[in-house]
């Protein structure tokens, strides 16, 4: 093992078939400490990987390390690691504490130690003032919160989190992706599923998106669109005459389309070669005094690159 | 929330001495396991069968049937053998271990929480271990006292002083003893057996009748396939013989020194498999 590999999340040529149906077919992916978020439509892998990263499950080949140690460790993978899965269930009869503090003494925490631990947990997730109710009685929003509670309580270097903004309202969303931002500046490992994309969007450092078992694209997310040559990009310009600005724009042989923003104070131009084309619009706007209010790439998200990978629109589930 | 809470490193407590840390961790799992066997509404179907017998000799007490071998003291031993070993051993104990060793992972498995278990820092045979004991504490205490009370319900009210001679200075302390150590390794027997049907069958109902049908037709099997049954080193070790049936084919039984040490390699052995086992166990509760 390298020291960089025993910093990373390493599959090497993972395949997991479930029966003769396909998991995830042929992964190579490394992740590195930050947010890494895994998108794809449902049945697309994404649950399959961070199982299998967890040793819930067991890959049918290849071969995976998780900060150098392997998933069949449970006993040196889960000091480092905490996965807080989708299952919504729970120990009968317990209250959030007790859920939180059993698992911790399962560990082998003493008794004072696992409180202490139980304590951290459970205000990091601000349920401190819930934690003696049934976790039954819990909203799926509390029972999310503890599940997150449980799986950091240990303090993991590596969170591996599926589908965690499931359930919660939008404050304790932003709460949520907060707590994630903080914990991956800490230099933590967080890996997330989720199929909210403008929340991975705006939390992610790097997205896997996978479709069908396969990996599809891995990066950061302008990373990953610079790379889709056959989908040109899209940029809308903001101006007072975009009219005229089409037609200079035109000039320009890596614009392959201009069309007018249906408000008509605006202009969507898909291009080749962005780079090229802001140094052609800076020359077009000195020439013919266009007044420009803004200028923003349009299809430059994860949105616009899960559509043009994975064929359909993304936000709606 | 917060996230400026300074927690204690967790990884303190992997530093101390192998077997001590697994020593903790197993006694972590028994006792929440142990509250579940106990608390769990699953219970009450155990605290159902371990207490029909009691139910019934008490009944008995109030109610003695006419048939001569209970108006004869002498007979009362023999008595107790056959309710002992049709009633208690072959049935209540039987199904009340199946109960519980096979639900100790199945049932997570069907409540959808053994995943919380298997993301914890502990060796999967540490948790069989864990929930085997768990198992045979809720088992045994339960078993035994039925044993016990079964046993004064049938003594206690008939002749006072000829009840006292037996117990306390002829055999019947003794016999009581014996019985509760059958209990016992019973529990420990058939507990390692079901725990492991409860690892690797989906349904584990079917191969636990199979068990049964099979222990109870052991005494028409010929001496050599006794000997592959719980049941055989068990009645090998009852202080009273139960009469055998007519059509049983007779075996000697075999001596306490070698059915007791059999039955406990016997469990190691299984325990061993159950411990394989579930280092390959995955997480897959849609299919279950």
């Amino acid at each position: 093992m390298t020291g960089a590999s025993s910093q990373m999340i390493v599959f090497e040529d993972v395949s997991k078939f479930y029966g003769e149906v396909l998991g995830v077919n042929r992964v190579n992916i490394s992740i590195a400490p930050g947010i890494t978020s895994l998108v794809g439509p449902n049945g697309s892998g994404k649950t399959t990987l961070m199982n299998l990263m967890t040793g819930l499950l067991r890959p049918t080949r290849g071969r995976i390390s998780v900060l150098g140690t392997a998933p069949d460790q449970p006993e040196q993978l889960f000091r480092k690691v905490g996965y807080c899965a989708q299952f919504d269930s729970f120990p009968k009869g317990v209250t959030g504490r007790e859920f939180v503090r059993f698992y911790l003494m399962v560990h082998g925490h003493t008794k004072a130690e696992a409180n202490h631990l139980t304590d951290a947990a459970l205000e990091r997730v601000d349920l401190r003032d819930d934690a003696e109710r049934k976790v039954a009685g819990y909203s799926k929003g509390m029972r999310q919160r503890i599940r997150l509670a449980q799986s950091i309580a240990h303090n993991p270097s590596v969170l591996i989190l599926d589908e965690p903004l499931n359930g919660l309202d939008p404050m304790a969303r932003a709460e949520v992706i907060r707590l994630f931002r903080q914990l991956a500046e800490e230099g933590l490992h967080l890996v997330i599923s989720s199929h909210i994309l403008h929340e991975v969007d705006m939390m992610s450092d790097c997205v896997v998106l996978l479709n069908n078992g396969y990996v599809v694209a891995e990066g950061d997310v302008h990373g990953v669109r610079d790379e889709m040559e056959e989908h040109p990009m899209q940029i809308l310009i903001r101006c007072d005459r975009p009219a005229t600005l089409a037609a200079r724009v035109f000039e320009h042989e890596d614009v392959v389309e201009a069309r007018l923003h249906k408000d008509r104070r605006g202009l969507f131009v898909k291009t080749r070669d962005a780079d090229k084309f802001y140094l052609t619009l800076n020359r077009i706007v000195l020439e013919s005094g266009i007044n420009i209010e803004s200028v923003a790439p349009a299809d430059d998200d994860l949105n616009a690159v899960y559509k043009y990978l994975i064929g359909s629109e993304a936000d709606g589930s | 929330m917060s996230s400026t809470i300074e927690v204690a490193p967790a990884e303190q407590t992997a530093t101390a001495a192998p077997w001590t840390f697994w020593t903790r961790q197993t006694l972590a799992v028994m006792r929440l396991e142990v509250g579940k066997n106990f608390l769990n509404r699953r219970a009450s179907l155990l605290y159902l069968l371990a207490f029909l017998p009691v139910v019934l000799l008490a009944l008995l007490a109030v109610f003695p049937p006419p048939a001569r071998e209970w108006q004869s003291f002498n007979l009362l031993s023999v008595v107790y053998s056959v309710i002992y070993n049709g009633l208690i051993l072959r049935t209540v104990i039987f199904f009340g271990c199946a109960w519980v060793f096979m639900n100790l992972f199945r049932g997570e498995v069907v409540d959808r929480s053994l995943h919380y278990y298997f993301l914890s820092p502990v060796r999967r045979e540490v948790l069989v271990v864990g929930k085997y004991l768990s198992g045979l504490v809720a088992t045994v205490t339960l078993f035994t006292a039925t044993t016990v009370l079964t046993f004064l319900l049938l003594y206690l009210p008939r002749g006072g002083a000829e009840t006292s001679v037996y117990l306390l200075e002829g055999q019947g302390l003794v016999h009581l003893l014996t019985y509760v150590g059958v209990t016992v390794l019973a529990c420990i027997g058939y507990g390692a057996f079901f725990l492991l049907i409860g690892l690797m069958f989906r349904n584990p109902i079917i191969p636990a009748l199979i068990i049964y049908g099979w222990e109870w037709i052991s005494f028409l099997l010929p001496p050599l396939l006794k000997k592959v049954s719980v049941i055989h080193y068990l009645h090998s070790l009852v202080p009273v013989p139960v009469p055998e049936s007519p059509f049983a084919i007779l075996a000697e039984p075999t001596p306490a020194w070698a059915s007791v040490p059999s039955l406990i390699v016997v469990t190691g052995a299984v325990l061993a498999l159950a411990g394989w086992r579930i280092r390959r166990m995955e997480i897959r509760y849609g299919g279950d």
